[in-house]
This record gives C-alpha cells, structure tokens and sequence, in this order.
C-alpha cells in the first residue's frame, strides 16, 4: 500500500509551541512521500506555522477538550474524519501517555493491529516496516504490516531529526469531538507541575542519573549536585523512582525519558534492559559502579569499578577546585 | 466493591530473553506474576478493604494453562480467577490480547473496577489497558499514581511529562497503574496454602466468541543492534576522579 495520505497526532507544548517530539515524526511523514496532516488535540494556535514549515499540508483541531482525556475523546474524533472520506493510510503516533492512550482506542474503533515503541519507519513498494528495538535493544526486530490500513505505528522520542523548510500548507480543519457516552467519564480537574531548574532532562547536554546503588534517598543530593555543577541534569533509573526517592520525571528508561546527551554518568546504576532503552544513544557514556559485572559496563565509554560514596564527592570536590 | 485486576505471568525477567524460532518471546518455561501486576492486584485488595467489603478477581491469558504467576496473587488475597490459554492464541498481538482479557472480565462476574499494569514487563505494547476499556465501552484512566474510590467514582492521581493530574472518572472503569503506586504484601504463608484451592476457571479463545486469532502484523526479521565499542574500564585506586575529570575535559563539558 502506498502511504499517500499521512497523519501526525501532533501535540503543542504547555507554553502553546510545537512540541519536538511532533516537528520529528511530520519530518519522518514528510520523508515518506504523499500528503502529511497534523491532528492536533486542541487547537494548534502559534504552532500552526512550525507545523506547516515542517511538511503539515492540513491541521485537523479537536477544539478545547475541556478537561477530557484524549484517549477517548481524540480517537473518537478521528474516527469521525475518517468515516466522513478522508481516510489516511497511515497515523504516527509519539510514545507518549497521549499517543498511546489516542493509538489504542482508535485501534478498536478500526480493528487495526498497532506496532509501538518503534524506532524507524519504512515504505518498499505496498510493505510498510517498522524497526522495534527490543531486550534493552540488543536486537532489532523489523516487523511489517500485513493488513489494511489506516496503519498504526508509535515511535520512541528522538528517533528522528526535524528539520523544516518543507512548505505544508497548513490549512486548518475543525475534526470536532463527536459525543463519547459512557467512555467519556473521565475529567481533569486539576494540574499539579513539578518545579525544576536547570536544563530539562531530555534536552541536557549532560545527564547524571542516580539509581539503587546510591543506597538512600539523601544520597541522591550527591548526582543533583554533580548535574548543577556540569550545568546538566539529574535523572533517576526505575529502581528509585518506584521507591519514591525521586518524582516520575527524573526517570530514565523504557517507561521514562529517552536521552541522548553528549554525556551520561550513571552513579550506582546497573543498567536493567528497562533503563538502557533510555540512554544507549547517549555519545558518551561513564558509569561508576560496584558490581564490575553490571551491564552498565557494557556500554560505558569510561566505567570506574567504585563506590559512588567515594568516587562522587571526590568528582564534585575536583571540579569545584577547577571552577 | 468488586475489582478485576489483569495479571500476566512472564518469563523470569532476570533470566536473559529468548526467542522462538517464529520470533515471538519464548514462553515455554516457568512463567511468573509481571511484578508491574502485582502492584494492581495490591491496589485492588486495599480498595476492597477500604469500601469494607467485596472482592478481587484476576483474568488472564497464558500458554499451557500456566497458573504458577496466578497464585502468587491468588496467594497475596485475590479470591478467583479466569485464564484464558489456547494454541490458536501464541503471538497474539495486542488488539487480539485486549479482546481476549476483554472477554474473561465478562465471565469474572460483576465488577467496579478493572485494573491493569501500565504496560508488561515483556512485551510492552502498552496499550492493552485503554484497549480494553474500548472493547468493553468504558472510560479509563492510564499511568494512576494513586487512586481512590468516591461513592459512583473513582479519584486518580495521574502521572503527566510535567508532574501529574488529578482527574474523576465515573464507575465502572478501567485503570491502569503504575510501579510503585502502592507496596505489594508478600503473600503469608497461610495465603499460600489457601491460594491452592482457590477457583481457576479455564477458557479458550472460542469459549469467548473470538475465531480462530489472527493478527495484520508479522516479524520479517531480527538482528543484533550494533555494538558500542568497548570502553576503558577500571577499578577505583581512589584517584579514578581523575580519569572522569579528564574525560569532561576532553569532551569540553567543563
């Protein structure tokens, strides 16, 4: 099947600009030929030119959804363009809570299959692939959609480079929230943000992650020190995100952030299959750690066989001497 | 209050991954309870204890009949449960897997609630959860830190990229939580013991209306990712500082 017709579920930013993950996947879009369109859960406002510059044809706009989740409420509105004729033969979805939540519902409203977590997206001829890395990706595995479309395909963050300059026409198109009964029973009432400072973990040119080897919650004092020293940011494995010693958004990993900094120290980590799917993009890597037979050391650029008690503040200690 | 709670039972993930010769996951072995679950079978024994009354309930979809990860919840408190093992089912990806749970919450009896880890711990499509509650046309609730039940409705804390929501969804419902959201008990001996008489209904695909399964996806091929060269690694002499210090300095980052 040819993928003549394309979308992107496209998300803006809480500050109402384009998100990066989105400008990613029209790039990706764009690279496959035929028509893009943005859908936009809410209105696209001021990212309706970045959308555009990056390949955006058309942008479909759910309008406010007014405190509703977006997995029912957004498939369902996709649903409605699409049995009112324009069908795409394929939606790009990001990995993320939203993508996720809008793939799914629409999958049963389809009854297409869905492939997640991908990496990289190919057409040959009518065989449209996705490459899916998997054992904290030590193997690649490509697999191919066999059935009718729309194809459903979710792609890890960062797996492709935006670029603009492409010249969509950006016309904007109402694709309103039709009434979603029962599914519809689900309502944010309020936004609770995290405060941070510093660089944000997934745009840092330097992460230093923190993870049970650290040992007590205190500690990890010591890997927020070292990132504000390198004018980087901190990051957690699931270990001590589980364990509540850090908030959700410091976590690294399959379930958390994908980061591909210039470089990655992970203090006390061992480099479960979950965290390396986050960081093995990273240039460079050193990890510290006791166990010289963790995995970590298998990806590490420079492993030091230590304890991050020791090794840490001597780290801080020396860099603070040099500053 | 009554909860369903979908449970899967993997390979141990400390052992190192296999495949088949068709490249699904290997499970022909001892299969266990995802840890990702047990969090949802705790969550759903507190809430039952807190409303004061009712029951946790578990389905599930595994080869061979396997029950081994079913009682260890059985054993932590959930009182029955519903499998769903059939051949036809092997590879099945998640649409199919959605439907199948999808169908054994049918035949669980009635319900409140159903709860559902994030995503497996195996295969982490991640979608099952919200693709369940479209099958079964309810509302959901993904990625709940928390939740709590109030009179027809249930109150989550929803994590977000930026910190996390508070969002009300009206009962029934599907809900899916994540690690940590509670600490799962260690089932008591006493539980263990009881868990071994406690009803596990068997179904196939066909007991619950579904044909002969077939999925619009096939593995074409799997190949190892390529390697990173191997770094210098060293044993701390407590100067290695050092070694990290140039490394930074080399990169220019400090």
């Amino acid at each position: 099947m040819a993928l003549d017709n394309i979308w992107v579920f496209a998300e803006t930013t809480p500050e109402g600009a384009a998100s990066t993950g989105t400008l990613e996947l029209l790039t990706k879009a764009t690279s496959l030929g035929g028509t893009v369109s943005a859908f936009v859960p809410g209105t696209a406002g001021d990212a309706v030119a970045a959308f555009a510059d990056h390949g955006a044809a058309k942008i479909y706009e759910t309008g406010d959804l007014a405190g509703a989740l977006p997995g029912a409420a957004v498939s369902a509105a996709m649903k409605a363009v699409i049995d009112g004729g324009d069908a795409p033969d394929l939606i790009m979805f990001p990995q993320n809570y939203g993508g996720r939540d809008v793939m799914s519902r629409l999958s049963v409203k389809l009854d297409r299959t869905v492939l997640t977590n991908s990496t990289d997206i190919s057409a040959d001829g009518g065989t449209v692939s996705v490459e899916t890395p998997i054992f904290g990706g030590a193997k690649i595995v490509t697999s191919t959609f066999t059935g009718e479309g729309p194809y459903l395909a979710a792609f890890r963050p960062k797996s492709f480079e935006p670029a603009g300059g492409a010249g969509g026409a950006g016309d904007v198109v109402a694709a309103p929230v039709p009434d979603l009964g029962a599914t519809g029973g689900a309502h944010v009432t309020a936004v609770h943000v995290e405060e941070t400072s510093g660089p944000k973990l997934d745009e840092a040119a330097v992460v230093v992650a923190g993870g049970r080897g650290l040992g007590e919650a205190d500690k990890f004092d010591m890997v927020e020190g070292l990132a504000k020293q390198l004018k980087g940011a901190p990051g957690a494995s699931r270990a001590i995100v589980d364990a509540g010693w850090v908030p959700y958004s410091y976590q690294v990993g399959q379930t958390g952030k994908v980061v591909k900094p210039t470089v990655y120290i992970a203090a006390g980590i061992s480099g479960a299959t979950q965290h390396m799917v986050g960081m093995k993009g990273s240039k460079n890597i050193i990890a510290i750690n006791k166990d010289k037979e963790a995995p970590i050391f298998g990806v590490a650029d420079l492993g030091i066989v230590g304890d991050v008690h020791k090794v840490l503040p001597q780290l801080l200690e020396a860099l603070n001497a040099r500053s | 209050m009554n909860v369903i709670v979908c449970v899967k039972q993997i390979p141990d993930p400390a052992l190192p991954g296999e495949l088949d010769a068709d490249n699904t996951l290997k499970r022909d072995g001892k299969l266990i309870l995802d840890e990702s679950d047990s969090y949802g079978v705790e969550m759903a024994l507190q809430l039952v204890t807190a409303a004061g009354g009712g029951a946790v309930s578990l389905v599930s979809m595994a080869p061979n009949e396997e029950v081994s990860g079913l009682r260890t919840a059985l054993a932590m408190g959930a009182e029955k449960a519903v499998l769903v093992s059939d051949p036809s089912l092997a590879g099945a990806d998640a649409l199919t897997t959605a439907k199948v749970l999808a169908g054994a919450v049918g035949k669980a009896g009635e319900y409140d609630l159903v709860i559902a880890g994030t995503e497996s711990s195996d295969g982490y499509t991640g979608t099952v959860p919200e693709q369940m509650a479209e099958v079964l046309g309810l509302p959901s609730v993904t990625f709940a830190k928390s939740i709590a039940v109030d009179g027809a409705s249930v109150n989550v804390e929803r994590q977000t990229e930026a910190g996390y929501d508070e969002v009300t969804c009206t009962l029934p419902a599907v809900v899916s939580v994540t690690a940590g959201v509670v600490e799962p008990r260690y089932p008591s001996f006493k539980g263990i013991m009881a868990a071994k008489s406690k009803p596990v209904e068997n179904v196939t695909a066909g007991d619950l209306g579904i044909e002969a399964a077939s999925w619009a996806q096939s593995i074409t091929n799997v190949e190892d990712a390529p390697e990173r060269e191997a770094g210098e690694i060293i044993e701390d002499d407590g100067e290695t500082f050092n070694k990290i210090v140039e490394f930074l300095d080399n990169l220019k980052v400090i």
